[in-house]
């Protein structure tokens, strides 16, 4: 376990930073919130943080498209020691508003190289195809073949935990651009069908197969979550910090929540 | 010259909603719908082309799903509506882009947003302005137009401040009423004469601003007035038999049971913004609610969001973090036929989607779960509709801080001052007319929930370093009404000229009554402003020190040199003359009614209403999971498409006690136009028994009264009005749980036809321990299943009975001695010997058996006691203290003895897929058609028929 403090960005109007932090407690991390103006004013830094995690909300109020304009503030303010962080290894996670602004800021999936300029982006998370916002849980897997290496020890493992957002929906350019993610091992999350009274055996689940509501939003290839590819930065959609006690969970089988891969998280950050 | 520039989307879910919807307004020639957002971009010095292009590529436009253009308005496709919001009306939006811009370096760019709505089919202008009006603005906040719309930047006015005198000198009653009613001041003759005789005395006309500071200040809406009324109540039966009764203010009747109970966990009744009981040795509970009823019926969006501003603004008022939102909904029948709707009057389906659209944003973005509430459709709802925002919060113990000393510092936080939201209080203080949205559209505001998040990060931490001695919010009236309230024993000396504004040309008037949604009043020690300072730096919150509390007694308003108000503390809180007034009720005379058969059309068609059917559709639009405390949800069950009966929400940052808060509530408003003093105490049961369905300690309750009335000055609104506080008053002390806090909304009115009158009483609990809370769906195949409680008998204001249009009068009877029963609920499911529970509310045992049956999605079989009645009567009335409880069969003999004469075993969970219920007659024969039995899935199908997929 690591001694260093877990970063948890809040900028006005992020609002599951409490969420984050109590997940990054009960997996064993010291979470700290800091205020990017903070950062900003150089108080505190990314570097003195044993890994980074971008937290859910509507930052700015999401009021230019969700995440923009933190996205563009991570762009102009933050590049350098954003790379540096991924450079060490250290992980950086992206839970909803979190995801939409790693995606926005060209870091998820990125390049091979690092970050994708914002004209080159390929991939993106727009309104839900029902045009509403929704909350109800979702059952997930990670993916057997993600490439980053802080998600190995929870491969082919199942979640189950609530969505809440309006614009959720995993995007790409053309199907090229998906195929691509999945080959390179980029797809980290899948949305599942676990039936009406939610299994969570991986044997016993299968892929949502884009219909709703197993995949709540229309995301392409029932994509919940990607990670980039130094597989350092990770994000999703949904909020495996909302069920990481067993009285979260509403309904259905024991077991499946987000904890692990918090622990995960945690046990990677150095 | 402004740039235009155009965004447009690849996929369009709003341009496809409109599609849908434009059936439902009566047009049916609309193929396609396609929208796109526009940007009106201006600054002194030309654009550059590449720093716009900068600014679409950075923040505007997402590549992979969106393009733009720059320049000129494409031509239209079909036919071209462009909307924007009216000057001053709130646009987060544009904000946001200038302060992108500004850290793009493009400097001092000013944004103006707009829609287009490229309409396509064959659309006559009939056709075109019918969509125009009724899904693509509202005239009350925006602007439409055919064609390109020329934009407006900020709300252009003059700059100079001006402060008028109000000539009063010699004006007689009737002027004083004209002047009244022409300022929208909203004060009777009485009052106005009050007002005039002070400034007789002091030797000088009234201020614009002074005038207008008394208005909010005397407002019903700020003060009560009739609450606090001596009223002379004459009761008529229905026999015609005559009681005289004279009741000594209304509050001090719900005050005064508060005060006898007193219970240990009380911490604060009645005084600040909300209540305030003890959660833990560690932690207490803020609860309020408020109602945003006029605002939503001109702007349901702008009305509800703000509603739920308000609410939060509240709990912030009482220096608690808030942590959770409710919400109850009144509305007209979403399937009103359009020629039924008056002029003046939005259509209720568009109030209702307008309404729990605006909810789910401020909310959502608050980043508060919106975890429980009530929707209910009736005719009487079709000019007024009502809207209840509740709001729960967590505080340390004993934070709260309220008074204010000598020399503190009057510091305001949070949103800028603008034209917005003048005349918020005394419009609520008025009847509604289909001139009402001229007069007082600017009352109507659109709320800005990310400025409102940076005031609860700020004031948690700022109660916590103790940097405050008093707080409130800038409600209704602005700096007046909370730098009234706060100052009322010190006086104040304020200056507005550094007051941040929206935009320049307010006169002094304005700024000072003004309400702005986030906005907060602090009295802060002169050597704590820098540490607040620091504070709301970190956390992008704007501060102005507004001046000093000055041991005067007075009043004193300046703007720079320019006097503004001068006057007493002690007239402005003392000075208003205390109202008589009198009141009628007549006990309508009652009517026999023949009882339709029972058949499974009836179970189908109490699931079916409106009252009673799914809410998925509304639920799901707000998040109730945020801050990971839900323990039991809005939705239930296997599919999670059951009715929950209440909320159970363990706070963050609790996790040292096993303890859980409950909140649920209850109303009952069809039986209001019967009996208004049954209906109180009915309400107050239906919120106690959902709480102790879930788990809830009966012995741990704290009620909110919240009355949504008619005009009070017309004597027969205010006799059901009276005679509901009875009820509520007697309720308290029945129940021995202790208001802690209410609001009434009076003037409910639309053109003299007024609302039936509404009392929402709102519950807060503990559940003991989390893992002891229950809901409606954790029952098991051979459970047991028992009634608790019997059938009032009484069809008067059920759904049952407007489902059939039956007429019925008889009203339920309250329960005399309600505890003991609630106490033996709670100590079955305390020990664990109950797997499910739901209370019998709208449709009866009969839909409360199906509910039970659709959330755990088993079978069920019931032999229902007739308790008296024909079996139709049996299966729907609707009345006090009744609860379905299943249970292992291995609990029964210990569940019989816990419950003992309170429980019946009535039947059982069953394997198969059918909800069968036999009414059993009281010779123990089930009379002749009186058994109906219908499939699980049949009921599904009814309950959820409004639930889109």
């Amino acid at each position: 376990m690591s001694a260093a403090p877990i970063l948890i960005v809040h900028a006005s109007g992020t609002n599951r930073d409490g969420d984050a932090a109590q997940a990054i407690d009960l997996a064993g991390g010291i979470p700290r919130i800091v205020h990017i103006n903070q950062l900003r004013r150089g108080e505190v830094t990314f570097a003195e943080h044993a890994g980074v995690l971008i937290p859910g909300g509507f930052s700015y109020g999401d009021s230019l498209g969700a995440g923009q304009r933190l996205a563009l503030e991570l762009r102009l303010w933050f590049a350098h020691e954003l790379s540096e962080v991924v450079a060490a290894g250290r992980p950086v996670l992206g839970i909803c508003n979190g995801f939409q602004v790693l995606v926005k800021a060209g870091l998820l999936p990125g390049t091979p190289t690092g970050r994708a300029a914002t004209e080159t982006r390929k991939v993106t998370l727009t309104d839900n195809s029902h045009g509403r916002f929704e909350c109800r849980w979702v059952t997930l897997r990670v993916e057997p073949t993600v490439r980053s290496s802080w998600l190995a020890s929870i491969r082919d493992t199942i979640i189950r935990c609530p969505v809440a957002h309006g614009e959720g929906r995993f995007v790409s350019a053309d199907d090229s651009v998906t195929a691509e993610l999945e080959t390179e091992g980029l797809v980290a999350f899948r949305y599942q069908d676990s039936g009406p009274t939610p299994v969570i055996r991986p044997d016993c689940v299968s892929a949502a197969a884009g219909v709703y509501p197993a995949n709540p939003n229309g995301s392409a290839a029932d994509i919940a979550g990607i990670c980039d590819h130094s597989g350092a930065v990770v994000g999703l959609m949904p909020h495996p910090e909302d069920h990481v006690l067993d009285w979260q969970r509403p309904n259905g089988d024991p077991g499946g929540t987000g904890l692990p891969l918090f622990e995960a998280f945690v046990a990677a950050a150095r | 010259m402004p740039l235009r520039v155009t965004v447009t989307s690849h996929s369009d879910p709003e341009g496809e909603a409109i599609v849908s919807a434009a059936p439902l307004v009566g047009v049916d020639g609309l193929a396609d719908c396609r929208v796109s957002r526009i940007y009106h971009l201006d600054t002194p010095d030309p654009l550059d082309r590449n720093d716009v292009d900068r600014l679409c590529r950075e923040v505007l436009v997402d590549p992979v799903v969106a393009e733009y253009s720059i320049g000129d308005a494409p031509v239209a496709v079909g036919r071209a509506i462009e909307v924007a919001a009216l000057p001053g009306v709130t646009d987060v939006e544009a904000r946001e882009l200038e302060r992108a811009a500004q850290q793009l370096q493009i400097a001092d760019l000013q944004v103006s947003t707009a829609v287009r709505y490229d309409l396509i089919g064959d659309l006559d202008d009939a056709a075109v302005a019918v969509i125009s009006r009724r899904l693509l603005a509202n005239d009350t906040i925006e602007q439409s137009h055919e064609g390109t719309l020329t934009p407006t930047f900020t709300a252009q006015t003059d700059a100079h401040c001006e402060v008028e005198s109000v000539p009063l000198g010699r004006l007689g009653d009737g002027e004083l009423a004209t002047l009244s009613s022409q300022r929208l001041l909203s004060l009777d003759v009485e009052e106005m004469r009050a007002i005039q005789r002070y400034f007789d005395d002091v030797g000088r006309d009234p201020t614009d601003a002074e005038l207008e500071t008394l208005a909010q200040t005397w407002s019903e809406h700020c003060v009560h007035k009739t609450f606090r009324a001596a009223i002379e109540l004459t009761h008529v039966s229905a026999d015609g038999r005559t009681t005289v009764s004279r009741h000594d203010g209304l509050l001090a009747a719900l005050r005064e049971v508060t005060e006898e109970l007193d219970p240990w966990w009380l911490r604060s009744a009645f005084v600040d913004d909300a209540g305030i009981v003890a959660f833990d040795d560690r932690f207490d509970l803020a609860f309020k609610v408020e109602t945003h009823n006029h605002p939503s019926a001109l702007e349901p969006f702008g009305g509800a969001n703000t509603g739920v501003g308000g609410v939060v603004r509240d709990i912030l008022g009482v220096s608690a973090r808030p942590i959770a939102c409710t919400n109850v909904l009144c509305f007209g029948p979403v399937d009103l036929p359009d020629e039924r709707l008056v002029a003046g009057v939005l259509h209720p389906r568009r109030i209702r989607d307008g309404v729990v659209e605006g909810i789910a944003d401020y909310g959502n973005k608050l980043g508060l779960p919106t975890v429980n509430g009530a929707v209910v459709y009736d005719e009487g709802y079709i000019g007024n509709p009502l809207v209840y925002c509740g709001a729960l919060g967590l505080s340390a113990k004993g934070a709260h801080r309220s008074a204010a000393q000598l020399g503190d510092r009057v510091v305001s936080i949070g949103g800028r001052v603008g034209r917005d939201g003048i005349h918020g209080a005394t419009f609520s203080s008025a009847t509604m007319d289909a001139s009402t949205v001229d007069s007082v559209g600017a009352a109507v505001q659109i709320g800005d929930p990310i400025t409102e998040k940076g005031c609860i990060e700020v004031v948690e931490r700022a109660c916590a370093q103790g940097l405050y001695n008093a707080i409130t919010d800038c409600g209704a009236g602005g700096f007046s009404s909370a730098v009234g309230e706060m100052g009322e024993e010190l006086g104040a000396d304020i200056n507005l000229e550094g007051v941040r504004l929206k935009y320049p040309g307010l006169q002094p008037w304005e700024i000072w009554l003004s309400e702005a949604q986030e906005r907060m009043v602090m009295a802060v020690p002169a050597e704590s402003l820098p540490e607040l300072q620091q504070l709301c730096d970190d956390w992008d919150v704007e501060l102005t020190d507004l001046g000093a509390f000055s041991g005067t007694g007075d009043l004193v308003v300046r703007h720079g040199d320019t006097a503004v108000i001068d006057m007493s503390m002690d007239f402005l809180h003392n000075g208003l003359p205390r109202k008589q007034m009198t009141a009628v009720w007549t006990d309508p005379p009652s009517t026999a009614v023949e009882s339709p058969p029972v058949d499974e059309a009836l179970l189908l068609g109490l699931l079916a209403h409106p009252d009673v059917a799914s809410n998925e559709d509304i639920i799901r639009r707000y998040d109730h999971e945020v801050r990971a405390g839900a323990v039991v949800r809005p939705l239930v069950g296997r599919n999670a498409d059951g009715p929950a009966d209440a909320a159970v929400l363990k706070p963050l940052g609790t996790r040292h006690t096993p303890a859980a808060v409950v909140l649920s509530n209850g109303l009952c408003p069809r039986v209001s136009r019967h009996d208004p003093y049954a209906m109180a105490l009915s309400a107050v049961d239906e919120a106690v028994r959902n709480l102790v369905a879930v788990g809830g300690d009966p012995d741990r309750v704290a009620l909110l009264d919240n009355f949504c009335w008619g005009d009070p000055t017309r004597s027969d609104r205010l006799g059901g009005l009276v005679r509901a506080v009875q009820g509520c008053a007697d309720g308290a002390r029945r129940y021995a749980m202790p208001f802690i806090s209410g609001k009434d909304s009076l003037f409910n009115e639309f053109e003299g036809r007024p609302v039936p009158g509404t009392l929402l009483i709102s519950a807060l609990g503990l559940v003991p321990d989390l893992d002891l809370a229950i809901d409606s769906a954790g029952m098991n195949i051979g459970d047991d299943l028992w009634i608790v409680g019997r059938g009032s008998g009484a069809l008067g204001g059920s759904v049952a009975d407007a489902l059939y249009g039956l007429g019925a009068t008889d009203v339920p009877e309250p329960l005399e001695d309600p505890l003991p029963r609630y106490r033996a609920v709670h100590s079955a499911i305390a020990a664990g010997l109950v797997s499910a529970a739901h209370d019998c509310s709208g449709g009866g045992i009969a839909a409360a058996a199906a509910e039970m049956a659709i959330a755990a999605r088993h079978g069920l079989s019931l032999e229902v006691p007739a308790d008296g009645c024909d079996a139709f009567t049996a299966l729907t009335n609707e009345g006090p203290g009744r609860l379905l409880l299943a249970a292992n069969r291995h609990n029964r003999g210990a569940l019989g003895e816990m419950l003992g004469f309170h429980g019946r075993r009535i039947g059982e969970v069953t394997a198969e897929n059918r909800i069968s219920l036999r009414v059993r007659g009281t010779d123990g024969d089930p009379a002749k058609g009186s058994a109906v039995s219908v499939d699980v899935q049949d009921a599904v199908r009814a309950f959820t028929s409004s639930v889109s997929t």
